[in-house]
């Protein structure tokens, strides 16, 4: 629709840009590029438009403003567009500036370091409140929230055997069926039994289990305190007078700590279920003689060793979902974040005090 | 007055709402309800809560399937329309939802850059950043509102920059959700003002849903009352009162309408 004209008239070099008809946002992009292709001095001519748009009338005014062109034929519907646009010509940037440079990935580095120290002091002042939450609920039993514990029991605990029976039984059935393979070749089949009946008891049956109770009960106690920080439902019960780590931390910290080794121990003895049905079908070892051979294999600091471990991962998860929950502020998008930070936090510790707990146990001779 | 389904005098109609009915389950929000908006009006919609001013904005935008009825918008028919037939519509219109709705991930002036990019990929920086510039400032908003994040805005300036981004395409009409909700009566007051001056400057259609008794005194050309599922009449405020409709009486006779009415008599007088 633009009409170009160069002219090489009485003013000497220069040209005319004509448009016909619409100039707007759609035809934005085109009549930037034609504008850009024409020499200086530019002379706009608008008097064949019929609709300008803000768009169009601030393209005209940059040209007008960046390279002094002149407009001619202007309506005075067009001058006043052009005008009111000029009102608003106040730059403003689009993203913050960030320089990188090797000064900001020193703060950058040192804001990581002083954030990772405030959220350990932070973890600590959490752990003190969260004590003294459980001392007052000690020294005034009547506020001791028995409903929401047992809730939580539900929620926690009795929720999760399904998915953790099935978990704990393939485990079981991919114990047996890799340590079978192995062992044929020793023609030590046998032991199977052995492999299956110490590293899930020992081991695999509390792990998997807090891995598994950190991915649905940790990161839904971060969303869930987190969304309630958003809403300020948080802020009201304080308000209220009513203590959140009393009503909120306590009930989930006690629903964890206890859930996770009778979790665990139901783990256990589906994995050995698991291993047993595989070894009956696939090495036709008779169910009783499977558990026999179990009695038989596995000491009782065995059972110990992995029952023991369970209520502290359950701890450590309860702790790392609600302090991260407690940490949102802002918006709905940081509870996502805290709730991946929450989950990554206590599968992470989990793991690192696990290998303590190996080494401590084999030294004091539970091996 | 002439009733809510008819068209006036001299109106070139922009939304059409005819027989629309919407139920959620058993309970039934919209029954039979007429509404026409013309070009170049503000239209104010109130309601008591529950009346579904909202729901009534979500279907004429397409977000709610209605059960029954017509409606067209800028002369085209929105039920049962493919998404791509739609996106022809949906660039002629900006929206300001109730909370903002701005993208959380995106700076303030990206936000605004989002439905021109989205529409028109060929226009670069520096014009796309020069346009999302005077959008801001055409909204109302400080150049150094530009590269902040939703998060770090005030209630109000969340608003201005909501609209500032319903504005980038320069829509032919506007709907606004309760946009002086949360605002301070300052703030509100200036909104009023932008909104009324923009109508003016880009020749915009203006659906305001609002609650606020001064917005409707100081911006709207014309209000439509709904209740008792429909829309029970459409008007100025004089018109509105000699309906004998009890909501009616109460809203505008109550002590707060009152009491906006004389402050809007007082600042025009």
């Amino acid at each position: 629709m633009a009409e170009v004209e160069d002219q090489d008239g009485e003013q000497g070099q220069g040209s005319v840009y004509r448009v016909a008809g619409t100039i707007n946002i759609a035809r934005a992009a085109t009549t930037q590029r034609e504008i850009d292709a024409l020499p200086d001095p530019l002379t706009i001519d608008l008097s064949d438009i019929n609709r300008m748009d803000t768009v169009g009338a601030w393209i005209v005014y940059r040209t007008v403003r960046d390279r002094g062109a002149k407009v001619i034929g202007a309506s005075r519907d067009e001058v006043s567009l052009l005008k009111q646009v000029g009102e608003f010509d106040v730059p403003t940037r689009v993203v913050p500036d960030e320089p990188h440079d090797f000064v900001s990935v020193l703060r950058e580095l040192g804001q990581w370091i002083a954030q990772s120290g405030g959220t350990l002091v932070g973890l600590l002042g959490f752990l003190g409140a969260t004590l003294i939450g459980f001392a007052n609920v000690i020294r005034r039993p009547k506020r001791f929230r028995l409903n929401a514990v047992v809730q939580r029991f539900d929620v926690v605990g009795v929720r999760a055997l399904g998915i953790i029976g099935l978990m704990s039984f393939l485990i079981g059935v991919v114990i047996a069926q890799q340590g079978s393979v192995q062992l044929a070749q020793f023609g030590a089949e046998v032991y199977t039994i052995n492999l299956i009946g110490r590293i899930t008891v020992r081991e695999l049956g509390t792990l998997m289990t807090a891995i598994m109770v950190a991915g649905r009960s940790g990161s839904a106690f971060a969303a869930q305190i987190g969304t309630m920080k958003i809403t300020e439902e948080i802020d009201a019960m304080r308000t209220i007078g009513v203590s959140p780590v009393e009503a909120l931390v306590i009930p989930r910290m006690i629903a964890a700590v206890l859930m996770m080794p009778l979790l665990a121990f139901w783990a256990m003895l589906m994995a050995l279920l698991g291993g047993g049905v595989f070894v009956w079908l696939s090495l036709g070892i008779p169910p009783l003689t499977y558990i026999q051979r179990l009695q038989d294999v596995i000491p009782p600091t065995d059972l110990w060793v992995g029952l023991i471990k369970a209520p502290v991962f359950g701890f450590i998860i309860a702790l790392a979902g609600c302090f991260q929950g407690m940490l949102v502020q802002g918006n709905s998008e940081e509870v996502g974040s805290r709730t991946t930070t929450a989950v990554v936090q206590s599968i992470f510790l989990v793991i690192v005090l696990d290998a303590v707990f190996a080494v401590f146990f084999s030294n004091i001779g539970w091996i | 007055m002439i009733p809510p389904g008819e068209v006036p005098p001299g109106c070139q109609p922009v939304i059409t709402v005819h027989g629309l009915k919407n139920s959620f389950g058993e309970q039934v929000v919209h029954e039979d309800l007429d509404l026409t908006v013309c070009r170049g009006e503000i239209l104010g919609v109130v309601g008591g809560s529950g009346t579904g001013k909202s729901v009534l904005l979500r279907s004429i935008i397409g977000l709610q399937t209605p059960d029954e009825g017509e409606i067209e918008v800028l002369g085209e028919n929105m039920v049962g329309r493919s998404e791509d037939e739609a996106k022809n519509i949906r660039r002629r219109w900006g929206i300001l939802f109730q909370n903002g709705a701005l993208f959380s991930t995106l700076t303030v002036a990206e936000n605004v850059e989002v439905p021109i990019r989205e529409y028109f990929p060929f226009i670069k920086p520096p014009l796309l950043d020069e346009i999302a510039s005077y959008k801001i400032a055409m909204g109302g908003l400080p150049p150094d509102a530009g590269p902040k994040y939703p998060s770090e805005l005030s209630g109000g300036m969340v608003k201005r920059a909501g609209l500032a981004r319903a504005l980038a395409l320069d829509p032919e009409l506007l709907f606004l959700d309760e946009p002086t909700s949360g605002l301070d009566p300052i703030a509100a007051a200036a909104f009023d003002q932008l909104v009324r001056g923009l109508k003016e400057r880009l020749g915009l259609t203006v659906f305001l849903i609002t609650h606020d008794l001064d917005t409707l005194h100081a911006v709207c050309d014309r209000i439509a009352v709904l209740a008792d599922k429909k829309v029970i009449g459409v008007g100025t405020i004089p018109e509105l009162l000699a309906l004998d409709h009890p909501w009616i009486q109460e809203y505008f006779n109550g002590p707060r309408g009152r009491a906006a009415e004389a402050s809007y008599e007082g600042a025009t007088a």
